[in-house]
């Protein structure tokens, strides 16, 4: 084997090393730019028109953001579903906190509104100041407090 | 929402087993001037094990992260390349038969842990009875019969017909689970009492329990077992995970401040410890070089052979990395440098650096705390320990002995890492999950479909 080859296979060999770290990095692109990367890579490959979910229209909330409490800067993005809000490990979003109960709160939407209800907390949900007594609308950016927590709805 | 990226995940896979395969030909054709014979079963062995890693992920955690089975398989793959070129000449130890077998069976462990544990908060319920385990794991070398001293640290136990084991390896994991559900529970005691001081808010003198529990825990394993690397890894993973759950600077503060007291402390009442300190002072005094034990010949040794490694290195099979001693086990890192060069090196640091960023990842993206916590020091562990070691045998930090997680020869370490990396799939699974479908929406009850 002539030391040009092996200098070759070397140089080859540190080149594929590297390309697989860029690889890797360009998987992990998707992760930080969010779906749209995602979803105009699977655009790409199946023509079917992505159905942005149920289209939100200007003005409709997207995210619901974390603001407050032990899980501050957590968020989960807003689809049909209902979110659950408590201590059971089913819930969708799990707060550890002494004053929530375990199926504390729910949010889910309605007529294109998003709609925070209590399900009979101990200690109860407040929507900004008030004490969420029946289903009732949330604003955008309006804190809503379950024990230490504060999430609000964000665009 | 993040995607399942099925086949990135794939491509991924078989790019790590491709490169793997490519190393070996290239061990073979600078030693031997031919393609190594045992090629094709190692590059099919490695394959098939990935292949069925893959699928029991795809089957039982189709969510999980896709990049951190890939990552795992070219680190590990690249270990046994070294190995079995330390193999071919004839360095003591070395075999890449017997790393290859335990591949095979952390994998299968991978797997196992995959199906049997499909929530992995169940462990949250089991906090107590791992705290206990991981205990019982780390004192078993010490009791008679089944302890083993060898090297000068009693970290064995010996198994009647299947040779040894180093239980600190498992005890890890175990602690890891206990610490997580620990600070789940007392978290808000430990984050929020207390009076403020300059800038830092100091805990209650009460609420210093925990932390010096871990303290004298990690000090016993370093008398009792001489084990350095292993009471570090413990104590600095406790420090983290307290720093994760209660985003307070006093406790890293008074975690170093701990450490420095106990080191102090050893370094002047064990011989062991204080030769340490004196070789990574002056490793290039001839008096500590010709030092029959705790010398610094293996450290020197190893700078040597990262500094033959230059930039591009000796190429594969053409460097000298077998003068280093135990070049298998602690010293993997100097003998791929000096193979690959510094270029190689950074590309292997490139690649644990993104493993710790998907661990880290998925602890951001987990919705509950005790996953964040697990998540957390599962990926904080291995990035802990890629850094002991390789700040020791770059002398940045005094050597302590410690496996390179996935790379260095010995099987308790390849079997508890490829635990742990089936704990964090698992957490990653979870995680990326999007949110349960209510299925009807009417009414008191709900179904939920995961």
């Amino acid at each position: 084997m002539s030391e040009l080859t092996l200098l070759l296979i070397r140089l080859a060999f540190l080149a594929v090393l590297w390309f697989f770290v860029i690889a890797a990095v360009g998987v992990i692109r998707t992760d930080l730019f969010g779906s749209q990367t995602a979803g105009a890579a699977s655009a790409r490959k199946t023509p079917k028109p992505v159905k942005p979910a149920a289209k939100p229209k200007k003005g409709e909330p997207r995210q619901m953001v974390v603001t407050g409490g032990p899980l501050q800067g957590t968020t989960i993005p807003l689809s049909e579903a209902t979110i659950t809000i408590g201590r059971a490990t089913e819930s969708t979003l799990v707060v550890n906190d002494d004053y929530a109960s375990s199926r504390h709160a729910r949010l889910f939407p309605q007529d294109g509104q998003w709609i925070v209800e209590d399900l009979g907390s101990t200690n109860g949900t407040y929507l900004d100041r008030s004490k969420v007594t029946r289903p009732t609308p949330v604003p955008l950016g309006v804190p809503i407090r379950i024990g230490k927590t504060v999430i609000e709805l964000r665009k | 929402m993040p995607a399942k990226r099925r086949v990135a995940q794939l491509a991924m896979l078989a790019f790590a087993v491709a490169i793997v395969m490519f190393a070996y030909a290239n061990v073979g054709l600078a030693i031997d001037q031919k393609i190594p014979a045992g090629m094709l079963g190692y590059g099919l062995g490695l394959g098939g094990l990935m292949l069925v890693a893959y699928l029991v992920l795809a089957k039982f955690a189709p969510w999980a992260d896709p990049l951190i089975l890939p990552l795992v398989t070219l680190i590990n793959g690249l270990g046994l390349v070294m190995i079995y070129r330390l193999e071919e000449v004839k360095a003591f130890g070395a075999s890449a038969s017997t790393q290859l077998m335990w591949t095979a069976v952390g994998v299968v462990m991978f797997t196992v842990t995959l199906i049997v544990l499909r929530d992995h908060r169940a462990l949250q319920r089991l906090t107590y009875t791992s705290g206990a385990l991981g205990l019982f794991l780390l004192i078993s070398p010490l009791l008679p019969l089944i302890g083993v001293s060898q090297n000068g640290a009693r970290i064995w136990i010996g198994i009647p017909g299947l040779g040894q084991l180093q239980p600190a390896e498992f005890a890890k994991l175990a602690l890891i689970v206990f610490f997580a559900g620990y600070l789940v529970a007392k978290r808000d005691v430990l984050a929020l009492a207390g009076r403020r001081l300059l800038f830092i808010d100091l805990p209650r003198a009460r609420d210093l329990g925990p932390i010096l529990i871990v303290w004298g825990l990690s000090l016993g394993v370093l008398i009792l077992q001489k084990d350095l690397g292993s009471s570090l890894l413990i104590f600095g993973t406790f420090i983290a995970m307290l720093y994760v759950a209660t985003q307070r600077t006093s406790w890293v503060l008074i975690g170093i401040l701990l450490f420095i007291g106990g080191a102090v402390v050893a370094g002047t009442i064990f011989d062991h410890v204080y030769a340490r300190w004196e070789v990574f002072l002056d490793p290039e005094n001839q008096a500590f070089y010709d030092r029959e034990l705790g010398g610094s010949r293996q450290l020197m040794q190893g700078l040597f052979s990262m500094a033959t490694g230059k930039i591009l290195g000796t190429g594969l099979g053409q460097g000298h990395p077998d003068l280093i001693p135990l070049a298998i086990s602690d010293f993997i890192f100097p003998a791929i440098g000096e193979e690959l060069g510094l270029t190689g090196l950074m590309a292997l640091l490139m690649l644990y650096a993104l493993l710790v960023e998907r661990g880290l990842r998925t602890s951001l993206a987990a919705r509950d705390p005790f996953s964040k916590l697990l998540a957390g020091g599962l990926s904080f562990i291995l990035a802990w320990q890629v850094f002991i070691i390789v700040g020791g045998v770059t002398n940045l930090i005094p050597l302590t002995g410690l496996v390179t997680p996935f790379m260095s020869q010995g099987g308790s370490a390849l079997l508890a890492n490829w635990i742990l990396i089936a704990l964090l799939v698992r957490t990653s699974d979870t995680a990326r999950q999007p949110p349960p479908q209510a299925i009807q929406d009417e009414g008191m009850t709900q179904v939920f479909q995961r």
